[in-house]
């Protein structure tokens, strides 16, 4: 089912909504320092989607760019994971997010890394050493949140409550792939538990697990998140920017 | 991913400026390698000695002696820096997630990025004086302190985001080159590097209003239209002009200022009509010529009653900023308790195991 066209798109989606929700922190972050971490974390996800999407255009060989993939598609055709559409809420829900992706990518880009295609392999090893930044920033945030004060301890606690479900979707069996997902699992459950336990918080256990973003069907969030992004390249077909 | 493939007439923007910035900072170099007469004596006046190393074209450090109007100028003009590049962040992070090509998204969230860098660096230097950051940001958040009145204009179009590159960062290099010889050793070597990310940023504006110029008709319309709005705003950005300036002869004195308003308001002018035929826009001032005698452009100064209103807190979105700053600071108040409650766990913790 899955060919490299397809592998390529829904990695290049998961890391271009996941930068394009960062960069909303710009300026509201709550300590300076913080500012220019997430916009530094926005633009390495953006460098990797832009990488994915300009390979994923190239494989599918109908002529569309980064730009045409990113701006002139709308949210059904959109392959990325529901977790990184997920609107940013407190702090808090916005590192469990962090955590939970880099948690994720780092082993599939190292996995990809790996792989035969040279392209995707090249990206992997590139995007690899981001992503162990950013699973090494959002891991302190967890800990320094989950084991700061009660009240903090609450929230963070609240956020991986809420997204946990959304992790899930992540994994699906697909041994077509060039890195099928469902290995990365136990890596990526190693890393949470570890890193969970020492904020002292619990993971929640298994049960409702939404998904359907690989196929194009997302939560009620993207379709605002598209329409702010694409407005204005829409406005100007065929402009240059 | 982000890097500049444009290449701009030559000389353009910032061209001449950066080369200023480099030798300002040979000159610092010099400055730390010529041999300083160590120290004043014990029984030598104070303020003998700190006019001997201003004359002498000598840096002021930390550690030294200094009159206190020195210091609370220094204080004053660093923060209100410091502040600019903080508050200067909202109306162009205002079209992150609207830029309209993902190269562009990318050229914006590095440059919003660099200015709260900038931000930070400067509330450094600031501090060497003697202020602590969350103090000066106290009084940003008060009101007591200002930022540059450049910042209370909205961004209402992408374009927007070429003529604050183009115009109000080539505006702020024109003001900081010379800052790159001011007295004050820290303040000197801040500057020297914001000036060249400053410079690089002014670029990436112009070649912005560059393409849209030379795109479609509606592009074009979209560039001369924020040309028209933030031509006179950025005039303003040097301050009022030279007779109504209070603080400048005492800041001329001490080399922390090296040139008035008016002269380099003049030295953006000249700088701005040549790169305005480039891009084949023009600069909504009428009167705008050549003045052979002067060797210099004639232009209509700035609105100076709106000037003042702005600065008063009257500009359009003076309250929106600070609203805005004021949200996150509170909005994010249990986060950095959180970081500091951990952090006294971790020490405690540490202490313990020594034990």
């Amino acid at each position: 089912m899955t060919g490299p066209f397809d592998f390529a798109l829904r990695l290049g989606d998961d890391a271009l909504i996941a930068a394009q929700r960062l960069g909303e922190w710009t300026s509201r972050a709550p300590e300076m320092e913080e500012d220019i971490a997430l916009a530094n974390i926005a633009l390495d996800q953006l460098g990797a989607a832009r990488l994915l999407l300009t390979y994923a255009g190239e494989l599918e060989g109908a002529g569309r760019d980064e730009d045409a993939l990113a701006y002139l598609r709308d949210d059904r055709e959109f392959r990325n994971c529901l977790l990184v559409e997920l609107p940013n809420g407190d702090f808090a829900i916005t590192m469990a997010k962090l955590f939970f992706l880099s948690a994720y990518q780092l082993p599939l880009y190292t996995a990809l890394a790996g792989c035969a295609d040279e392209r995707l392999a090249a990206i992997g090893a590139k995007a690899r050493k981001e992503s162990a930044y950013h699973l090494d920033h959002s891991s302190l945030w967890v800990k320094r949140l989950g084991d700061g004060t009660e009240e903090s301890h609450r929230r963070m606690q609240a956020a991986v409550d809420e997204v946990w479900p959304y992790t899930h979707e992540l994994f699906t069996a697909d041994p077509a792939a060039p890195v099928d997902p469902a290995t990365l699992r136990a890596d990526f459950d190693a890393t949470v538990s570890a890193v969970l336990s020492e904020a002292t918080l619990i993971r929640p256990a298994h049960g409702w697990t939404p998904g359907g973003g690989r196929d194009g069907v997302h939560t009620e969030h993207l379709s605002y998140l598209l329409a702010e992004m694409q407005v204005l390249h829409r406005a100007h077909p065929g402009a240059q920017w | 991913m982000y890097g500049n493939d444009f290449s701009p007439p030559e000389d353009g923007p910032g061209g001449g400026l950066l080369g200023e910035v480099e030798a300002a900072e040979a000159a610092l170099r010099e400055a730390a390698a010529r041999a300083r007469r160590g120290g004043p004596t014990p029984d030598e006046d104070l303020e003998a000695y700190f006019a001997d190393v201003i004359d002498a074209d000598q840096k002021i450090e930390p550690r030294d002696w200094m009159p206190e109007a020195y210091r609370k100028t220094l204080i004053r003009q660093i923060a209100q820096h410091a502040h600019s590049e903080i508050i200067g962040m909202q109306p162009e992070g205002n079209w992150i997630s609207r830029a309209p090509s993902l190269k562009r998204k990318a050229i914006l969230l590095a440059k919003v990025q660099d200015e709260a860098g900038h931000g930070l660096y400067l509330y450094a230097a600031a501090e060497t004086l003697g202020v602590s950051r969350d103090e000066l940001v106290e009084l940003l958040l008060n009101g007591r302190q200002k930022y540059s009145s450049i910042f209370n204009y909205p961004t209402l179009t992408w374009a927007d985001v070429g003529a604050i590159g183009w115009l109000v960062d080539g505006a702020a290099i024109v003001n900081q080159v010379p800052l790159c010889r001011c007295s004050y050793g820290p303040y000197a070597r801040a500057m020297i590097r914001v000036c060249k990310e400053e410079s690089f940023h002014q670029r990436q504006g112009y070649e912005i209003l560059y393409t849209l110029s030379h795109g479609t008709p509606a592009q074009k319309a979209m560039a001369q239209d924020a040309i028209d709005r933030w031509w006179y705003p950025s005039l303003a950005m040097f301050g009022p002009p030279d007779a109504e300036s209070p603080h400048s002869a005492q800041s001329m004195a001490w080399k922390i200022k090296r040139f008035s308003n008016d002269e380099l308001r003049q030295r953006f002018v000249d700088m701005c009509v040549q790169q305005a035929e480039v891009l084949g826009l023009t600069l909504p001032d009428p009167d705008l010529r050549w003045n052979d005698e002067r060797q210099s452009y004639d232009y209509t100064q700035p609105d100076y009653d709106e000037l003042m209103q702005v600065i008063k807190g009257n500009g359009p979105c003076n309250r929106q900023r600070m609203e805005h700053r004021r949200r996150a600071h509170d909005e994010g108040a249990w986060v950095r308790e959180a970081a500091a409650a951990y952090a006294a766990k971790r020490a405690e913790k540490k202490e313990k195991v020594a034990a």
